[in-house]
């Protein structure tokens, strides 16, 4: 390991795994020292030499313990442009691991409710695969994802693997169908409406668009489920990864220490502040 | 079976006093439909509103020369159609079960009688579709922001 977090250790791209047009999902063996083990809901500064450094939650399944990473990464700037684009055998600089996870063990008894929309699916592959491989701890799990279309959706093999099983229920919604689809329709907060929940025993992790995240927020709450009880991932303008510089601030939060993952009890009001 | 069973929880009417259900429960009937089976067609007289117990429903227009282009599905404890309530009283929308569905089926011509000669049923009846109507037309809103789409395609 290395003792300074903001010292970019390398790791190399050891496999590559396209997801949909603009989204690949990389798998990184560090080249020598490993940065300390992540847990799920935190995420690391991906560098790129000679263009930068982004924020990327980690994806894997982390009980995988052979100090590899896994990110799906989606192109929308230079870096995440950089990383889509790099083949087997690129060296990426990694710091990290940084911020708030999703603190699963603590639903432990309750029905877990997993809701992601597009990429956000990501950051919350890890909370379902924990919860698969310790089923006997949680009561109901249910994942509702929600993609612009089927051609979107991340993880299709997996999904269809999920939806299979009896011990969680899956419910795939897209904005637009396209032919053959036989899944929803609808914004992801629709199925949220008529899904069956028991409000008291149930602990909800979001994560996709900040916009939709309080669009299912306001559904859960209609539902019965306390703010207390939902949590969800933040992005900002994550720099340090320390909470020194500042550039993620959120009001009284800096989102790359008090989060990404927060609760919704906590941040619901800062949300709609304009400035913020 | 009870209005309870039939208009509980899960539906947007349970809510609803117990003596409105049993109006509403007067004016129910189960109904079940196979798989591609149509509940209307777009564009004829609208009678009829369903709560959707178990399956799945697709809400779809006519697209020329191709198949019905599916706009939204409807799952349990849904309300599927709405154009019985307002002139002209035509299916703005087909609708087609996309696997084997079970509904609560109402008597709309019905249901809009009781409601226009007392509202004191009428008027809560109304408020609860239309906080329904409500809850869909946000749902609509935030999937017009195309959330998931490239910030510059947005």
């Amino acid at each position: 390991m290395s003792g300074d977090p903001l010292l970019p250790l390398p790791y190399v791209v050891t496999d590559r795994a396209p997801e949909t047009d603009d989204t690949v999902t990389l798998r990184l063996k560090p080249v020598r020292l490993t940065i300390p083990r992540l847990r799920p809901g935190q995420f690391t500064m991906l560098y790129v030499r000679g263009v930068g450094e982004i924020p990327i939650s980690i994806s894997g399944n982390l009980s995988v313990v052979d100090g590899s990473l896994t990110h799906t990464v989606r192109e929308v700037g230079a870096v995440s442009r950089a990383l889509c684009a790099a083949p087997v055998g690129t060296v990426i600089g990694v710091r990290g691991p940084f911020g708030t996870g999703w603190d699963l063990p603590s639903a432990c008894d309750t029905d877990v409710l997993v809701v992601a929309g597009g990429l956000g699916l990501a950051p919350l592959r890890p909370v379902v695969l924990a919860a698969l491989a310790q089923r006997w701890r949680y009561r109901r799990l249910i994942l509702v994802v929600g993609a612009r279309t089927p051609d979107d959706l991340l993880y299709r093999r997996e999904l269809d693997e999920w939806a299979r099983r009896e011990d969680m229920a899956v419910v795939l919604t897209v904005d637009r169908p396209t032919q053959g689809w036989r899944g929803q329709v609808g914004f992801v907060t629709e199925p949220l409406s008529w899904l069956a929940l028991d409000p008291s025993a149930t602990t909800a992790f979001l994560c996709g668009p900040e916009p939709m995240m309080r669009f299912c927020a306001s559904a859960l709450l209609r539902r019965g489920i306390l703010a207390g009880q939902i949590r969800l991932s933040l992005e900002r303008n994550m720099q340090c990864g320390l909470g020194q510089c500042g550039h993620c601030q959120l009001g009284p939060l800096l989102v790359c220490w008090d989060g990404p993952v927060v609760n919704y009890a906590a941040v619901g009001a800062l949300l709609t502040i304009k400035e913020l | 079976m009870r209005a309870r069973d039939l208009f509980g929880e899960g539906t947007p009417f349970a809510g609803l006093a117990e003596s409105h259900l049993e109006v509403l429960a007067r004016a129910a009937r189960e109904v079940s439909f196979a798989e591609g089976q149509r509940l209307f067609e777009e564009g004829a007289p609208a009678v009829g509103c369903w709560v959707v117990r178990r399956g799945c429903v697709a809400v779809d227009t006519v697209l020329p020369g191709q198949a019905p282009g599916v706009v939204q599905t409807l799952g349990p404890g849904q309300v599927v159609g709405w154009s019985w309530l307002v002139p002209p009283y035509r299916w703005h929308f087909g609708a087609v079960a996309v696997t084997p569905t079970l509904a609560v089926e109402l008597d709309t011509e019905q249901l809009r009688a009781w409601a226009e000669h007392d509202p004191s049923f009428g008027y809560p009846v109304a408020m609860t579709l239309l906080a329904t109507l409500l809850e869909r037309l946000q749902a609509t809103r935030a999937r017009l922001l195309d959330l998931y789409g490239r910030p510059h395609e947005r």
